[in-house]
This record gives C-alpha cells, structure tokens and sequence, in this order.
C-alpha cells in the first residue's frame, strides 16, 4: 500500500507540532520516522494511523483519500510504544481482540480465529503461549504479542511507535533483527518512529530525519549519514565536532590554515565546518592542518578516542585505529580528509 | 477537503468516541441535581434584600449557632490533628496485634450512619448511662452541652486526617531519619526538621477538610449537643427549626450563610491540595 | 516510647471509634435476640427498611452511571474548563447535609418555585420518594466519579487507541476494555456510595417529612424510635446499620488489599 502524506499540518492547542509536511511511502517499504523528542514524528506517525486527525492537509492510502476515515476504518496495524497489551486477557484473546469484535458477517469462525493466533504466535517465536496473561511475560515478548496483535487484523500498513524503547540494548538487538525479517516475510509497508539513529539506519530502507515538526532530510542510511543535508542531521546522525571557518573562492580556512576539504559553491565567508571523528588524521606537519593539544585519550575497543583542543579553543573528536595509534599526548596537527561545509546562518544543532 | 476536515476537527477532538454524550450528560445531571438547586437557594435569599437578609443572619440566635458550630468545629479538628498524625504514625511505623483491624475501622466513621454514632455516642456519655456517673462524679459535663458536639465532630472529622498523613507517613523513607540520626541529630530534632515539615500539607489539607465536614455535620451531633438556643444549638440545626416553623426566609438566609462557608472552604482545600501536590507530589 | 504511643493512639481510637460501635450492638442486644427480633419486624421498621433500600438503588444507580460518564469525559479528553468541573462534581461534599435537604424544599416544596405547578399536576417531591431519592443522590454524587477519575487518568487513553485501531466500536471499546480496567474501583466507589446513601440521615430528614410507615428511612427510624425513648428498638435499627458500615468497610479493606493497584492511580491519593 502506497502512502502519500501531502502538505499535513497539525496543531495542538495553537501549538503547531507539525509544519507542512509531504512524505510518500512505497509500498512493501520499510521507513524510520528519526528524530529527537517533541520533531513531530510521533505526531506524523498517529496522524498516518487516524489517531489525530490533521489540521490542514490530506493522508491518501493509495489512491483513497484516507484523511477523514477514523482509525478503524483505516486498518492499520499500531504498535503502541507501552504496547498498550489488555492486560485482562490472555494473549489469545488479544491477538484475537481484532477478528472477535468485527461485525458478524465480517467475523471469522472460531476455528479460523484460534488458527490465525497459533500462526501468528508462531510468527512472532512465541508458540503456545495463548492462555498467558501479559503480566506472565517479558518486555521484549509483549512487544511480540503487540505487533502479533496488529498483524491479525491483516493490516495495510504497520506502524510502530518507539517499538524498542522500553527495551534493554541487547533485547533490542535481538528484536531489531527479527522485526526486519517479519518485514521481509510479510511484506508489510512498515513506518516505525524512534530517536535511535543506530536503530533507523541498521533497519529502515529509508530513514525521514525530522527536527521541530519539519522533514529535514529523506534518505537511505548511506544518504543521511554520508550527505547529511543540514548540520541539524550531521549532528543528530554520527559524532561529529564542529569548527567555525572562512570560505575563500572554494578554499575553507580554519584561521589561517588551508584545508583540503572543499566547499560546495555558493558558500563564501564564515561558515561552519562539520567533520566526523573517523574522517581526521593525525599529521606530522604543520602545513594545512589544524594545530591542537590531545586533553584526553581512551581505548574504545579496536578505536583510541582523542578529545583535542585546537589552538582555537575549539574541541575535535578523533577516532583512529588503535593498531596504528600509540597512546598519543601533547601537541597535535590534525588534517580533516573528509568534511561537510554550511553557511553560518543554516540553523540546527541536534538536541 | 480542507473545509471538511475542519468540521471534522469540532466535532472530533480525539478519535476515542462519546465525548459529547458523557460531558453533555454529566453537565445536564449536574445542572438538575447540583447547580439549579442550589441556584434556587441563592435566588431565594437574594429576593430577601440586603436589609432583611442581614436582620436575618444578624439575630443573635442565628449568630451564637454559627459560633457554636464553628468554635467546636475548630476545637474538633484542632483535636485531631493532635492525635489523627498519631494514629498514622502508629500504623505506618509499627507492628501489634490487631493493626490491620484498627487501620481498616479508622473508615469507621464514613461508613457508620451519623444518626448512629449520635446515638451511640450520647448513651456513651449521657448521666446514667456508660460513662456518665464516673463523669459527674468528677464534674465534668459532656453530652448535652458544647463539649458534646466536640466529641461527636471529632469522631466524624477523624478519618479525614489519618487518611490525608498516613500515605505521606508511608512514602518517608526511613533512610531521611537515618540521614539525620548520622548527621548528629537526635530523636526530637529529627521529629521536628526531618519528619513533620513533610508532613505539614497533608495535616493542613485534613485539618481543612475535617473542619469542613464538621461545620455542616448535623446527625451525629443533634442527639448529643442538647440543642439550647444560645448554648448548644449548631447552625444547620437552626436551619431545620426555622423549616420547622415554616420560616422559610429564616431558613433560607442560615443556609446561604453555611454555604458560602462551604465554598470558601472548598477554595481553601483545593489550595492546600494544589499546594501539597507541589511540595510533595500528593493530593489529598 | 513506642509502647506509649501505641497505648496513646490506641486508647483515643478505643474512646473515640471503637467504643462507640460497642455501645450500638450492646444496646441492641439488651433485651436479649427475643428483643432484638420483636423491634426489627415492626411494621413501621420493615417500611424504613423498604424505602432504604429502594431509595438508595435508584440513587447509587443513577451516580453509577453519571460517574462513570463524567470520568470518561474527564480522563479520555482534554477540554477547557476542567477543574472547575472537578471541583464542582466534590461540591456536594463540603455542603451541609441539611442544606442539601433545603434546597429541594425551596424548589419543590409547597412553597417552592415548582411547588403550584407540581401541586396543580398532582405531583409530590417533597415528602415523599423522588425528594428523599434527590436529596440522596445530591450527598453521595461524588464517590463513583471521584474513584474513577484518578485511576482513569493514571490509565491513560492508550487500551482504548488500541482497541479503536484493531477496529472495535466505541461502545465494545468500552465493554470490553475500559470496563474491566477499572472494574475494582467501580466496585469500591459503588461500596462507599451505598453505604452513604443508605445511612444519609440530615438531607433525608429535611425533605421526608419523616411520616411514619411512609416516607421513614431506617436513620430516619432511629431518631423517632430514640426520641421516644424505645432505645432498645432504636439500637436494633441502628445495629443494621451499622453491620451495614461494618460490611463495607471489611470489603472495601478486602479490595484494597487485593486489587490496590487496580483502585488507586498511585500511591498518594
């Protein structure tokens, strides 16, 4: 199911949380809505479900326009972010809560719905736990029941709410993997939010960076971490360190030394010059590079992480291979072979 | 397309249904039962004019019931959080037999009927009766006098400041009295900085609530005050002689007086509790 | 120090609560369970029994289901004015009993604004059943709302998302899981108004009009009985009553020690 989310705005008590928004989903895809708390993904995400209702704008679920269907009318699967499991019923009767309350001549037989629960619970690794109540279970094996719940109604899209969250890094792996081969099994157009940027770029096809109710960025894992479009999603997405320099006809100053970055044209004067950690070296001469003082250094398994302090007063991240890199101290100059240059006025820090 | 959904934003502030039907009929019940009632009651009193209103209230025996009530009903609460905060401290901090039972009859006197506890409470202290010859012969004079109605106000205003201090007691972790007990201080010290400035909301919200209750209590106390005009008659008391005697403006301009009391009283506590909340994250 | 304070608290509680509760059975009982029998099927009783128990079934019903629709309202919604409807739902709390019983009489009694008008229709609400029913329901309105609000709040608008995006209708949405999320303390608030409106006593007492074998309520019956100095037979009624108090305290004890969490919101309320 292809999903057009076109021009969408929503406010809140006069409070916009969301400021004119397009995005289009394809079908089968699996997307990453990334962003810090209060970006509006989770916003865009339940306006999607028909669990708000947009202020201006249309959502159209394929050809239809879906914007005025209520959220039961749309057929979506929702994972809520506590799971939001009836803690009442057994899991059985939760996944079957969807096929149980439909009209009767949309119902499934009995027979059919306990099928559908075993199959599901199957799916989701979870064999023969029907007659359990969620307080008997884990975390990570609620979640499990949440999204086996969302697949019974046979859902045109899967949206999922902070799905890991409430998870201990290593169930969050485990599950991470496993949400992506349900994915690939089902077939499901799937839109997850999170704030997790490791999380959307191992997963998702396609990641949509959001800041401040605004789409900053739409991409592959390779786009937003490699191109990042705005120093907003370079900080938010990696470590990154940040200099303020001078763009001269293409060449970027940091003071008066010459950097081999280059800048992209259109951009002359001050700017802001974001690097990442692992895109620095550690030069012999003073030519070119940015002179510093190493203030702290420490193993991080196979990398040596290095806080230096240019003679700008300014702090840089470096990371190198520790094989290659004795515990180095004292003064330093550091030669950025890859970078990314914004004018001074482009906006955005990630927090 | 736009204009639809704009409709259907203010009929549908949230996809959960029936918000219409369940405010518009807790509005309407509350209307018919609550607010027009006593609408009428406040209408009823203002079509007395000020002049005849003030007679009203000003005569001196409608001035000394609302004296009695509201001097016992301090004294009541006064009473009670003396010894409500103790009984909460007891339960919560220690273990005997039969703490379970005391702790769950602390509701006693919500749940018993207060014509009952008049009654009970008068033959407890009535001469001739349970305690009543052992309290002649000391000379002291409870049922049928003011000290009467303090009994039967204190009874009624106690489970409102055990249960306000008892969950406040309850969350104080005994590391603060430790922490204090470390840092040199000792038992009493640590009553008076460590434990009772936490709790100072909670006894003040019950004060305030068990005050409020007093003030407009009327079936426990009846039996027992003795009812002199001038000595021992309470206001709401006063309110259903005058009802009585078909003195309807009388009645009404008692009444009018005992409900702004209420609301003030109702200001007051929600404060105390707003306060509270702030302090300490509880509620009454 | 322990001791003392335990012996100090337990002494107030003994004169203050427990004694008091002695006094009514010890009375009751006074002329032995002959005695106690021959008041109870009075003719006069068993009508002051009859019209408790109706009075307070229509009068806990209809706060059941007001309650529960204000606390949808207030925990599912967000609206402007919303305190003030908190507040004025815990306003018939603080008004004195007997204030409560007037202004039914200023509105419907013969003096009344609707007094001619109800007079002219045959009508009657004062003195007679749907007064007492009114006065009733007016004194013990807050407890079901006030049980569920906090709780309801606590519990958030999550279940019920879930339910309406698996497709469920609102109403089965509300059958199937509000309902048994807060089925306990539905239970509680309904136990605590009961027991109120079958011991109400000021408001009842101002609009019954208390004619005997009519419009007595069983507290209504206790005053007459002990003003008439028929102690034993005023403590008889009173004794039901007071097994009554005696009753809901011990299942409002048992649920919050069963289902605690399923009652209160948080600790704190």
């Amino acid at each position: 199911m292809d999903i057009s989310i076109r021009n969408v705005r929503k406010e809140f008590d006069r409070y916009p949380a969301l400021h004119d928004v397009s995005l289009d989903i394809r079908s089968g895809e699996l997307i990453a809505l990334l962003g810090p708390s209060g970006s509006g993904k989770t916003t865009l995400l339940r306006l999607i479900a028909g669990l708000e209702y947009p202020s201006e704008g249309a959502i159209y679920f394929g050809d239809e326009d879906a914007s005025d269907r209520s959220v039961g009318e749309r057929n979506v699967g929702f994972v809520f972010q506590h799971y939001a499991l009836f803690k009442h019923m057994t899991i059985g009767a939760n996944i079957a809560f969807g096929l149980k309350v439909r009209p009767h001549d949309r119902r499934p037989p009995r027979v059919e719905i306990a099928r559908k629960v075993s199959e599901l619970l199957n799916l989701v690794h979870l064999p023969g736990l029907e007659r359990r109540f969620p307080s008997q279970l884990s975390g990570g094996q609620r979640q499990r029941v949440a999204l086996a719940r969302a697949l019974a109604i046979e859902p045109r899209v899967l949206l999922l709410d902070e799905p890991f969250g409430a998870l201990d890094a290593q169930v969050r792996r485990d599950l991470r993997r496993w949400l992506r081969e349900v994915h690939d099994q089902t077939g499901h157009t799937t839109v997850f939010v999170t704030h997790d940027q490791e999380e959307a770029l191992e997963l998702a096809d396609r990641v949509v960076v959001m800041s401040q109710g605004r789409i900053e960025q739409i991409g592959s894992a390779d786009d937003v971490y490699d191109r990042p479009s705005s120093p907003f999603v370079f900080s938010f997405i990696g470590e990154s360190s940040e200099l303020p320099v001078s763009v001269r006809g293409g060449q970027v100053f940091y003071g008066d030394a010459a950097l081999s970055v280059t800048a992209n044209s259109g951009i002359e004067g001050t700017a802001r010059l974001f690097l990442r950690p692992h895109d620095i070296e550690i030069v012999h001469d003073g030519d070119g590079a940015i002179a510093g003082k190493v203030t702290a250094s420490h193993r991080d398994g196979g990398l040596r992480r290095l806080d230096v302090v240019t003679s700008g007063g300014h702090r840089i991240e470096v990371t190198l291979p520790a094989a290659q890199c004795p515990d180095i101290a004292g003064d330093v100059y550091l030669s950025p072979s890859r970078g990314q240059v914004y004018p001074a006025g482009a906006d955005g820090k990630a927090g | 397309m736009a204009a639809s959904i704009n409709t259907l934003r203010l009929r549908q502030p949230s996809v959960i249904p029936g918000f219409g039907l369940a405010l518009g009929l807790t509005l309407t019940y509350l209307l018919l039962i609550v607010l027009i009632p006593i609408g009428a009651l406040i209408m009823r009193s203002s079509a007395l004019g000020w002049s005849d209103f003030l007679k009203l209230v000003l005569d001196p025996r409608v001035v000394a019931s609302l004296k009695t009530s509201f001097g016992c009903s301090l004294l009541a609460a006064a009473v009670n959080i003396v010894f409500g905060p103790l009984l909460a401290w007891v339960l919560v901090r220690y273990r005997f037999p039969g703490r379970t039972i005391v702790d769950a009859m602390i509701d006693l006197p919500f749940a018993l009927p207060t014509a009952v506890a008049g009654i009970a409470l008068t033959t407890l202290y009535a001469p001739n009766e349970w305690f009543g010859p052992v309290l002649e012969k000391v000379g002291i004079k409870i049922a049928f006098a003011p000290a009467g109605i303090v009994v039967a106000l204190v009874f009624i205003g106690l489970p409102f400041v055990v249960r306000t201090v008892q969950p406040v007691l309850a969350d104080l972790e005994n590391e603060l009295e430790e922490a204090a007990a470390t840092l040199g201080a000792n038992r009493l010290q640590t009553v008076l900085h460590v434990i009772l400035p936490p709790l100072v909301p909670a006894i003040l919200t019950g004060f305030a609530l068990a005050l409020a209750r007093a003030i407009g209590e009327y079936g426990s106390v009846i039996f027992i005050a003795g009812n002199l005009p001038f000595v021992s008659e309470i206001a709401p008391l006063l309110i259903v002689v005058r009802l009585e005697e078909f003195n309807y403006a009388a009645a009404t301009g008692i009444a009018t007086v005992m409900l702004v009391i209420s609301f003030a009283m109702l200001l007051i506590i929600n404060l105390l509790q707003a306060w509270s909340r702030r302090r300490l994250g509880y509620g009454g | 120090m322990r001791i003392l304070l335990i012996a100090l608290a337990l002494g107030f509680f003994a004169l203050f609560v427990f004694l008091p509760l002695v006094v009514v059975f010890v009375e009751a009982l006074q002329q032995g369970i002959a005695g106690f029998i021959a008041a109870i099927v009075e003719p006069d009783v068993l009508s002051a029994v009859r019209l408790t128990l109706i009075a307070a079934a229509i009068s806990v019903a209809a706060n059941l289901v007001v309650g529960v629709a204000a606390a949808w309202a207030i925990a599912k919604f967000d609206f402007v004015g919303k305190s003030l409807l908190i507040t004025l739902i815990d306003l018939p709390f603080s008004v004195s009993p007997v204030v409560a019983g007037l202004v039914y009489v200023l509105l419907f009694g013969a003096q009344g604004y609707f007094g001619s008008f109800l007079q002219a229709h045959g009508i009657t609400i004062v003195f007679a059943l749907p007064g007492i029913v009114l006065a009733t329901i007016f004194v013990t309105f807050p407890f079901v709302a006030r049980e569920l609000i906090p709780l309801m709040q606590a519990q958030g608008r999550g279940d019920e998302e879930a339910a309406l995006s698996l497709g469920a209708s609102g109403f089965k949405t509300f059958v199937l899981v509000t309902l048994p999320n807060v089925k306990w303390a539905l239970l509680y608030g309904v136990l605590l108004c009961n027991a109120r409106a079958m011991g109400e006593f000021g408001a009842v007492a101002v609009v019954s009009g208390k004619i005997r074998g009519q419009t007595n309520t069983m507290p209504l019956q206790v005053e007459i009985l002990y003003n008439e100095y028929a102690f034993t037979a005023a403590f008889a009624v009173a004794s039901m009553l007071a097994l009554l108090a005696l009753v809901t305290l011990a299942l409002k004890t048992f649920l919050e020690w069963r289902f605690d969490d399923e009652i209160r919101a948080s600790n704190g309320h």
